[in-house]
């Protein structure tokens, strides 16, 4: 206990657990109590936003405060207390989780207005929050694991929210399942570490593993591969990336929230707090760095030929995460954790502004009753003449995600690539994953451009009938929109490198947390000259992608989805998500299910469990029975004889 | 004394007894058989007793407390069956076989 407001960071979760039960509560009392509703679950979470900045705020400590609650788990050795942990990491993952979550809770009420489902909705958003600081307090890797697990339930539950659609259902189940090899690799991570240092508490962990693990060796890089194999499902990275796309059956607020801003984000977290083991591994964090960057540039290219507004935006985001990993996996820990906070910025507005368009578009062709799909890029076009608040604003998060100085994307998206290059001059291998994250920076202000062109430019598609009731969002929805709008422009000024003779707040800020593996792994430096040149590609890249994607793309010939043509060549390839998810099913699913059903149920189960072991026992005692049914003829005189028999042969044997 | 042709003209009895009860079929004549087994052994014990002391003879008491339980029990089981069966005859006792 400190005596400060840091005190007090058990409130925060304790806050969204009480809305979550609150409006838990409601779901089945007075489930039609929208403002009330309303007013618990965006409540909450303005007042633990409050409590993240009053304990921020008044944290000044070096080292980690840790906060025992309880002990949880006393067995043997193994001592796990329920225990919170406040440093400089877990502060920014609060501010952005208790932040950014207010804003889209706020954004929810107007978007989820007229749905049936609207506390339920609230209860699992509030219980995703309260997982997600689980996650983000743990002071220990089980409890850290019990958020973890809990932001993939509330996730499933969110993404199968409108469960009546079969599709949803199966998308929900998706990211379960993924996600569950994941947490696979995470177990047996902690397994070894808990083998090998003997605990599982990060201080005891990080503070002994230099000694007791050796730095490069074989038990190390498997801990670390085994955590990263926990982030590829959670932070939808190659091979396990393929849920999140499906993620966008959710309610869009849900996107942005859980499958953008935070949850997704839960990979680069753990990387970032396991950077001490990272850094003792360099296989590991080649590997770490070299999925990002590859899952980066391999997302972008998806994403070109995407139509669905969310679909676009979801493989952004799994490419985004991939240079969070570049990021992380480097070494450059502050890169990575910066580009998490303007990502969370940026891509929550790209998200909202997508549901408002959506809210819009939904409520044009309900007006008309059609039945088009109101996510589609060609079923819109135009909409800048009935919603320039949200074009304005998505304009400035296409600019920040594209690396556009002076908006927040273009500052972390510099350092993750400026610190691989710089990687690069000791191990040519950076120099690859750099080249990878730079031409992905260029496909990502080509494909974002091209999702502004077509929704918000050139003719409007979507129906003569129903242009009439296209107009822009509420200002309970567009509000939430301005602040990120804001906090997307300005969010570089968190990090301004030296470079601009900035103060590189966040760097300096996170060094109590990054010194460990910054001690183990100097950070590479470059002359002031070739970072001006490096700043000077990217900065070239990203106007050549947007340029490029304004020239080229023609939004006057597209046609809406309904009459549109199909696509041809690589197009089509593109647009089928280079057919991963068809090689996942023939490769894994179908031999899976083969398996279970031909060999499994219908020989094992049915045959040899059933067969031999269950019904076999009872045919035996049946057959048993029937043999048995001669000896009982019923006559006294064969009963008496048998006895007589019997007694002769006993004193037969007993004499004898 | 005695001891061998007594023993002998037991074990006659005994054969005898249980050769009734294999093969005779009228509950009564099983029944006598029964009593004519207990009686063969009733000599054997009275026989030993002779040379092995007195608690042969005591046994005997017993054995033929027991027999004249059994005779009671056994003869009003038998009038039981006879009347709802109207016969003795052990070929009619099957009950317990189904079908």
């Amino acid at each position: 206990m400190t005596g400060t407001a840091v005190d007090l960071i058990w409130l925060a979760p304790a806050l969204a657990l009480l809305g979550f039960v609150a409006n838990g509560a409601l779901v089945f009392v007075r489930p039609t109590a929208k403002t009330l509703v309303s007013v618990i679950g965006a409540g909450v979470l303005l007042a633990a936003f409050a409590v993240s900045i009053a304990v921020v705020s008044s944290f000044d400590a070096d080292a980690p405060v840790v906060f025992r609650y309880w002990s949880w788990i006393p067995v043997g050795t193994l001592q796990v207390d329920f225990a919170f942990q406040v440093d400089q990491l877990s502060a920014v993952m609060l501010l952005v989780v208790t932040g950014v979550g207010s804003l889209i809770h706020l954004f929810s009420i107007g978007y989820m207005k007229e749905d049936p489902g609207y506390a339920r909705y609230f209860a699992y958003l509030n219980l995703f929050v309260f997982f997600m600081l689980v996650l983000v307090l743990g002071a220990s890797f089980p409890v850290m694991f019990v958020g973890w697990e809990g932001v993939g339930l509330c996730s499933y539950l969110l993404i199968g929210f409108w469960f009546s659609e079969q599709a949803n259902a199966n998308a929900g189940r998706k990211a379960f399942i993924m996600n569950r090899i994941g947490d696979f690799g995470f177990m047996v991570a902690m397994f070894i570490i808990f083998w090998t240092t003997g605990s599982l508490d990060f201080g005891t962990v990080f503070s002994h593993a230099p000694t007791a693990l050796v730095a490069g060796g074989s038990t190390v890089t498997a801990i670390t591969l085994f955590l990263f194999l926990g982030c590829t499902g959670k932070s939808a990275q190659i091979p396990l990336y393929t849920w999140l796309p499906d993620a966008m059956a959710g309610p869009t607020p849900v996107s942005a929230l859980i499958h953008a801003a935070t949850m997704v984000t839960a990979g680069v977290y753990l990387v970032a707090r396991c950077n001490v083991l990272f850094a003792m591994a360099p296989v590991s964090s080649a590997v770490v760095a070299g999925v990002g960057a590859l899952t980066a540039l391999f997302a972008a290219t998806i994403a070109l030929k995407q139509w669905d507004i969310k679909k676009v935006l979801a493989y952004s985001t799994i490419s985004q995460l991939g240079y969070m990993f570049l990021g992380v996996g480097t070494g450059a820990i502050s890169a990575g954790i910066f580009h998490l906070t303007t990502h969370a910025f940026f891509k929550a507005l790209l998200f909202l502004g997508s549901g408002s368009v959506i809210f819009a578009m939904h409520r044009a062709y309900h007006h008309t009753h059609a039945h088009e799909d109101a996510q589609d890029m060609r079923n819109m076009g135009g909409l800048s003449r009935y919603m320039p608040w949200t074009t304005g604003l998505m304009w400035i998060a296409t600019l920040a995600i594209a690396g556009v100085p002076p908006l927040a994307g273009f500052f972390s998206k510099d350092e993750i690539l400026t610190a691989a290059f710089a990687r690069g001059s000791t191990q040519p291998v950076w120099l690859v994953f750099w080249a990878l994250a730079l031409v992905a920076a260029l496909l990502t202000a080509f494909y974002m451009t091209r999702l502004m062109l077509y929704t918000f430019h050139g003719p409007n598609r979507t129906g003569e009938k129903e242009q009439a009731h296209l107009h822009e969002a509420p200002w309970s929805m567009t509000g939430p929109l301005v602040v990120l709008g804001v906090l997307s422009a300005a969010g570089g000024l968190l990090n301004v490198p030296t470079l601009y003779h900035g103060s590189a707040w966040l760097h300096h800020w996170l060094e109590p947390v990054t010194q460990p593996s910054a001690a183990l792994l100097p950070e590479a430096h470059l002359a002031s000259g070739s970072e001006w040149l490096l700043v000077g590609v990217a900065v070239a890249t990203a106007v050549i992608g947007i340029v490029g994607a304004w020239r080229l793309l023609k939004p006057e010939g597209l046609v809406a989805a309904r009459s549109a043509p199909e696509e041809r060549g690589f197009a089509r390839v593109l647009r089928d998500k280079w057919y991963v998810d068809e090689i996942y099913d023939a490769l894994i699913v179908r031999p899976l299910v083969w398996l279970s059903r031909e060999v499994l149920w219908e020989q094992v189960d049915q045959r040899v469990i059933d067969g031999a072991t269950v019904n076999g026992v009872a045919r035996g005692a049946r057959a048993l029975g029937w043999a048995n049914r001669w000896l009982q003829t019923g006559q006294v005189g064969m009963y008496v004889a048998a006895f007589v028999v019997g007694v002769l042969l006993v004193l037969w044997r007993a004499i004898g | 004394m005695l001891l061998s042709p007594a023993l002998a003209i037991s074990a006659v009895l005994f054969t005898l007894g249980v050769a009734g009860v294999l093969f005779r079929r009228n509950v009564i004549v099983i029944f006598m058989c029964v009593e004519l087994m207990l009686n063969a052994v009733n000599l054997t014990f009275v026989a030993l007793a002779q040379g092995l002391g007195v608690g042969g003879q005591v046994f005997v008491f017993f054995v033929m407390a027991v027999a004249a339980a059994e005779a009671a029990v056994g003869l009003a089981i038998i009038l039981a069956v006879y009347r709802h069966k109207q016969s003795v005859s052990l070929q009619n006792m099957n009950l317990l076989k189904d079908g």
